[in-house]
C-alpha cells in the first residue's frame, strides 16, 4: 500500500475522485448521482472541473449550493423546481446523466436491483425495477458498486433492470442510440466498456489494490489490459473541497471503511 | 359563490367501494399517503383488490391484510426503510401478482387513461426483462419513419391503467373538491384522479375556497373539483407518512410499523392497536405516544 494512500488519503476519497471523473465532459446535464459516495462525487465535479453540471437536492430541485448527503432540502438554493413528473421528462429528454447501485451486473452491463431469484416468487425481493429500464435506454448511466465482490459482478444476472450493451445492441442501431453505460467504480477499481465487443475492462485499480485482487472479486472474465495503471488521487484543492464542503461529516468513511 | 358539498367521511367513501376493483393511490413511498383511507379499507370486507402506486406502507399494510390480488408499481418502499417488508413478505410467498413497472411507465400508464387513449408508446423497458417477464406489455411499430430515414422505430406500448377509483391526500381542500399541495412535489396524484372513475381525497383541513391563495401560490392549487368525488377532512390522515408543512415523517413509528413483518404475533398487537379501532381513536393514540 502506497504511503500517500493510508498516510493521507482514504480509499473512500479515491472512490469519491473516480466517480466525480465519470462525469467528466458531461457539461451542461443533470448529473444525478444515487447513494452518499456518489452524491459526493458529484458535487466534487461540478465544484472542481464540470461546473456546468445541474444537480438535485436529493428531493424536487435543482440546487445551485453544493448540499452535503442528507442535508435539509431547505439550505437548497433552488435553480429549477424538478418534481417527480418532471424528472421523467427530464430522463426522456436525455439531458441526464445517472449512477445507480446495483444488486448484480454483469459483463455487458445488464443490472439487477429487482430481486434475486425467480421474479415470479423471488427468493429475495429487492428494489423491483425502478428507473433503470427506462434509465438505461434513455441516456447515459455509470454503476457504483460499494463491495465489490463475485457475488455481484455475476455472469449471468437474475433479472435484467437496467440494459447492457449486448440487449442494446440486439435492439438495434435505432432504439439503442441513446444508450451508453459509461464506467463502474467499485470500492477496488474502475471498469469501462470501451473495447471491441463493449466488455466490461478494469479501467484502473485503486491505489493499494492489486489487478489479482480485482480479478479475484469479479464473477465473470473481465477484460484486462497489459497496463492497468492507478486510480488517481484527489488534488490538494479536491481532498479540501471533500472534507470541508462536499462531506464535512464524513460518510464517505462509513460507505467504503479504509482498508 | 356556489360550490358543491362533497364533504364525506373515510366510511363513505369506502362504500363506494367494492371488491375486484382497481384501486390507484397517491403520494410516492412514505409521503403524502392516503393513510386514513387505507385503514379504513383494512378494517372493510374488501378484498381482491388491483392496486397502482408509487408503493410505500400503503401497499404494505393492505397486502397484510389480505386485501390484494395484484400490485402494479415502479417500487415499494418506506424512503428511511428502503424495502417495504410486508410487500416483500407477499411477494417472497407468492400471495400477490406482481406488474413491476419502470417508475415512467406507471405515469405513462397513468396519463393513458387519464386522455382515454388505450396506451401511449415510450423507450423505457426496451431490452431489460420487463416484457419476457409481464407478457402483458406489447410493443408498437412507429407509423413514422425513425431517424434520418431509419427503419421505423418500434417502441413499448405502455396499456393504460384504468382505474375504477383513486385515493388521495391533500394538505387543503374545500367542501367542493378543490385540492391544494403544499409539499415540493405533488407526484402523480392529479393523474391518478383523472386516470380514475371515482376519486376520494382526505385533506389535512378543509377551508373556505377564497381562503386557498393565502396558503400558497395559484401553482399549488392543482387538483380541480372535476377531478373528486368526495372531500375527507382528517387531520393526520396521511400519518405515519409525511405531510409537510403540516408533520413530517413518524419514523419512531414507521419502524414500529416495519417491524410487524417479524411474526404473526407482532403484527396481530398492532392491528389490534392500531387499526381495529376507529380513525378518531387511532389519532388520539397516536398523540398520546
Amino acid at each position: 500500500m502506497s504511503s500517500i494512500l493510508s498516510d493521507q488519503v482514504t480509499r473512500a476519497e479515491v472512490c469519491c475522485v473516480a466517480v466525480a471523473e465519470c462525469f467528466r465532459g458531461d457539461g451542461e446535464r443533470l448529473a444525478n448521482p444515487i447513494g452518499t459516495i456518489p452524491m459526493i462525487g458529484g458535487r466534487l465535479a461540478r465544484e472542481s472541473f464540470e461546473p456546468d453540471l445541474v444537480m438535485t437536492d436529493g428531493f424536487a430541485a435543482f440546487a445551485a449550493n453544493p448540499l452535503p448527503p442528507g442535508a435539509d432540502p431547505a439550505d437548497a438554493v433552488v435553480e429549477a423546481w424538478n418534481p417527480y413528473p418532471q424528472m421523467f421528462a427530464v430522463l426522456w429528454n436525455g439531458r441526464r446523466h445517472v449512477m445507480m447501485g446495483g444488486s448484480q451486473i454483469d459483463k455487458f452491463g445488464n443490472q439487477n436491483f429487482a430481486c434475486i431469484g425467480d421474479w415470479h416468487q423471488p427468493k429475495s425481493q429487492l428494489l423491483g425495477f425502478r428507473g433503470a429500464p427506462g434509465n438505461t435506454i434513455n441516456h447515459t448511466t455509470s454503476y457504483w458498486i460499494p463491495s465489490h465482490g463475485p457475488r455481484v459482478l455475476v455472469e449471468s444476472v437474475d433479472v435484467v433492470s437496467g440494459v447492457g450493451y449486448d440487449r442494446a445492441a440486439a435492439l438495434g442501431p435505432t432504439a439503442s442510440r441513446f444508450h451508453e453505460i459509461r464506467r463502474v467504480v467499485s470500492n477496488l477499481g474502475v471498469m469501462d466498456f470501451e473495447t471491441p465487443d463493449h466488455r466490461m475492462q478494469l479501467r484502473s485499480v485503486h491505489p493499494g489494490v492489486t489487478v489479482d485482487d480485482v480479478v479475484e472479486a469479479t464473477g465473470f472474465e473481465l477484460v484486462v489490459p497489459d497496463e492497468v495503471p492507478e486510480s488517481r488521487l484527489p488534488t490538494p484543492d479536491e481532498l479540501a473541497l471533500i472534507r470541508e464542503v462536499v462531506d464535512p461529516a464524513g460518510l464517505r468513511e462509513k460507505e467504503v471503511p479504509n482498508p | 359563490m356556489a360550490i358543491p358539498d362533497k364533504r364525506m367521511t373515510e366510511a363513505d367513501a369506502v362504500g363506494e367501494l367494492q371488491s375486484g376493483m382497481t384501486l390507484g393511490i397517491g403520494g410516492w413511498g412514505s409521503r403524502r399517503k392516503p393513510m386514513s383511507l387505507i385503514r379504513e379499507l383494512v378494517r372493510s370486507d374488501i378484498d381482491d383488490l388491483t392496486i397502482v402506486s408509487y408503493g410505500g406502507p400503503d401497499v404494505g399494510l393492505l397486502c397484510r391484510a389480505g386485501k390484494v390480488k395484484k400490485v402494479y408499481s415502479g417500487f415499494v418502499s418506506l424512503d428511511s426503510i428502503p424495502l417495504e417488508p410486508h410487500y416483500r413478505a407477499a411477494r417472497q410467498s407468492g400471495s400477490i401478482e406482481a406488474a413491476e413497472w419502470d417508475e415512467g411507465m406507471l405515469l405513462l400508464g397513468l396519463q393513458a387513461a387519464a386522455a382515454r387513449v388505450p396506451f401511449l408508446p415510450t423507450r423505457a423497458g426496451l431490452g431489460s426483462d420487463l416484457q419476457a417477464l409481464m407478457p402483458e406489455l406489447k410493443t408498437v411499430t412507429s407509423p413514422y419513419p425513425g431517424p434520418d430515414g431509419s427503419e421505423a422505430e418500434e417502441l413499448l406500448a405502455v396499456p393504460a391503467l384504468e382505474l375504477d377509483a383513486a385515493i388521495i391526500h391533500m394538505q387543503r381542500a374545500d367542501q367542493g373538491g378543490n385540492g391544494q399541495f403544499l409539499n415540493s412535489d405533488l407526484y402523480m396524484d392529479d393523474w391518478m384522479a383523472m386516470a380514475a372513475a371515482k376519486c376520494f381525497m382526505s385533506t389535512e383541513q378543509i377551508i373556505a375556497t377564497d381562503e386557498f391563495s393565502s396558503h400558497g401560490s395559484i401553482h399549488t392549487q392543482r387538483i380541480s373539483r372535476l377531478m373528486t368525488t368526495g372531500v375527507i377532512e382528517r387531520p393526520g390522515a396521511a400519518h405515519f407518512t409525511e405531510c409537510p408543512p403540516d408533520y413530517a415523517r413518524d419514523e419512531a413509528f414507521q419502524k414500529e410499523y416495519a417491524a410487524t413483518a417479524k411474526s404473526d404475533e407482532a403484527w396481530d398487537e398492532f392491528r389490534g392497536k392500531y387499526l381495529d379501532v376507529s380513525e378518531s381513536d387511532y389519532q388520539q393514540i397516536v398523540r398520546a405516544r
